[in-house]
């Protein structure tokens, strides 16, 4: 299978990839580390006009301390994000849950931010940016904004993106306290996505659980908080029994599809069950 | 057309390439380097393996462009002079392939795995090759054959594992 013919640009800087994207005709996919488009392009369920790739713009990769967060460049490759030491003392939700994503050789190409951008329902990465409370900074001609995790995601493969603006970096804010953070993925073999997963952050108080933050994936067309969770998780004594009650209302509010893998009432029950025991881990019980 | 130079298994090419050709492609069509093979088409089966830069990639989801200016290391290029890499041993004394089409791939990954982690655990290795599908589904000794390859590669000896056959 071979991709459809396409104009190929590979700019050095954001400057460039902005005018790239700019000029390059109706139909411009903005290529990161491919790991996804290639595939599609070779079935020819995408065949752009042009290309842009992002390889070469090194100011999109790597991780930087920004005082009260992290700030992780789009370009950074899943290899680099499980390895790096500001996201293992930060937020190392971030590097386990990488862990998980496809394989060794797709984590040496595929980046953090071009995960994010695709915005697949079982992608692992955008549960856990939402979770997080992450912010997306986006690059325009007309300048930058920046883009609460909240409102990025907006549907099915569909993010806040504009045509012509570029994800330029994620900002992790720190979190202060001692939280335990856990992501549970359930899937059936060997590099396959995610069925259903959950992010899970707990902030703990002498035996207590003072909050908790619970993102969850594949449980409609964007990531999702669990916030029947969160609610039920504020200020309650940490136990094996606080946290199932709580778990029982992870499914409230969602819209699981249903699929090869599993119908939808299967996804509301793992939602339920994953949530408990990432919680428990979370909570160090 | 694109013109690109590249160098692989150390010896260096230019060629003009269509953007869309994929790596895999242009090693196998322009380059001859055949050791290298498709498996599946879908970025699944790891069969195509290579290294880009020293890092295990899969050749049939990166362009071959995107090596402009890049080292690239096949199957065909990690003996030298004749003599297997410790890798490329092992997976034959440990009897580590059945029909052999998945073992270019396993082999390039595996060496990957071991540049990152020296000892790997059973379940590192599996988790390792993770990204490479057998479907003779001969785990069993390709797992045995990168603890072995594993030992030598970091000098030390191999693991009291005995050469069992294809039945183990």
């Amino acid at each position: 299978m071979i991709p459809a013919a396409f104009a190929y640009a590979r700019p050095t800087t954001i400057d460039e990839a902005l005018q790239a994207v700019a000029s390059g005709g109706e139909d411009v996919k903005i290529m990161a580390g491919g790991q996804s488009l290639i595939p599609v392009m070779r079935l020819r369920l995408a065949a752009p006009e042009t290309v842009v790739d992002l390889t070469k713009v090194a100011e999109l990769r790597g991780v930087r301390d920004d005082g009260d967060a992290i700030v992780i460049g789009a370009m950074t490759t899943h290899s680099d994000v499980i390895s790096d030491p500001l996201i293992a003392q930060h937020a190392p939700l971030i590097a386990e849950a990488t862990e998980t994503v496809a394989d060794r050789q797709v984590r040496h190409r595929g980046t953090f931010g071009g995960a994010l951008a695709h915005a697949d329902p079982a992608g692992d990465l955008p549960a856990v940016a939402l979770a997080l409370d992450a912010e997306f900074v986006i690059a325009g001609l007309g300048g930058r904004r920046t883009v609460p995790a909240a409102e990025f995601f907006v549907d099915y493969l569909t993010t806040a993106l504009a045509e012509g603006e570029l994800l330029v970096e994620i900002r992790i804010p720190k979190l202060p306290g001692t939280w335990g953070m856990h992501y549970e993925k359930f899937n059936r073999v060997a590099q396959a996505w995610s069925i259903v997963a959950v992010a899970a952050l707990v902030r703990t108080e002498g035996g207590r659980i003072a909050e908790a933050r619970i993102g969850l994936t594949n449980m409609g067309p964007t990531p999702l908080r669990a916030s029947g969770v969160e609610a039920a998780l504020v200020d309650v004594e940490a136990t094996a029994e606080s946290v199932a009650a709580a778990a029982e209302h992870a499914a409230e509010g969602t819209s699981p599809s249903s699929d090869l893998n599993g119908q939808a009432d299967y996804r509301e029950h793992l939602a339920k069950v994953l949530t408990r025991r990432a919680v428990t881990v979370a909570a160090g019980l | 057309m694109t013109q690109i130079s590249v160098r692989v298994d150390g010896a260096s090419y230019s060629d003009d390439v269509e953007p869309r050709t994929l790596l895999v492609h242009y090693l196998r069509e322009q380059l001859g380097k055949v050791g290298t093979v498709v498996g599946c088409d879908t970025s699944n089966c790891g069969a195509c393996t290579v290294h880009l830069d020293g890092e295990a990639v899969k050749s049939c989801t990166v362009f071959a462009v995107q090596a402009d200016g890049s080292e690239v290391t096949t199957i065909e290029g990690i003996s030298s002079n004749g003599t297997l890499h410790p890798m490329q041993k092992a997976f034959h004394e440990m009897h580590g392939l059945q029909c052999g089409f998945c073992t270019p791939g396993m082999i390039m990954a595996s060496i990957d795995l071991v540049n990152d982690n020296p000892n790997p655990s059973d379940d590192e290795v599996r988790e390792g090759i993770e990204g490479n599908l057998c479907r003779c589904t001969g785990y069993q000794n390709i797992v045995r054959a990168v603890q072995q390859a594993a030992a030598e590669m970091s000098g030390g000896t191999a693991p009291a594992t005995e050469a069992l056959g294809a039945q183990s």
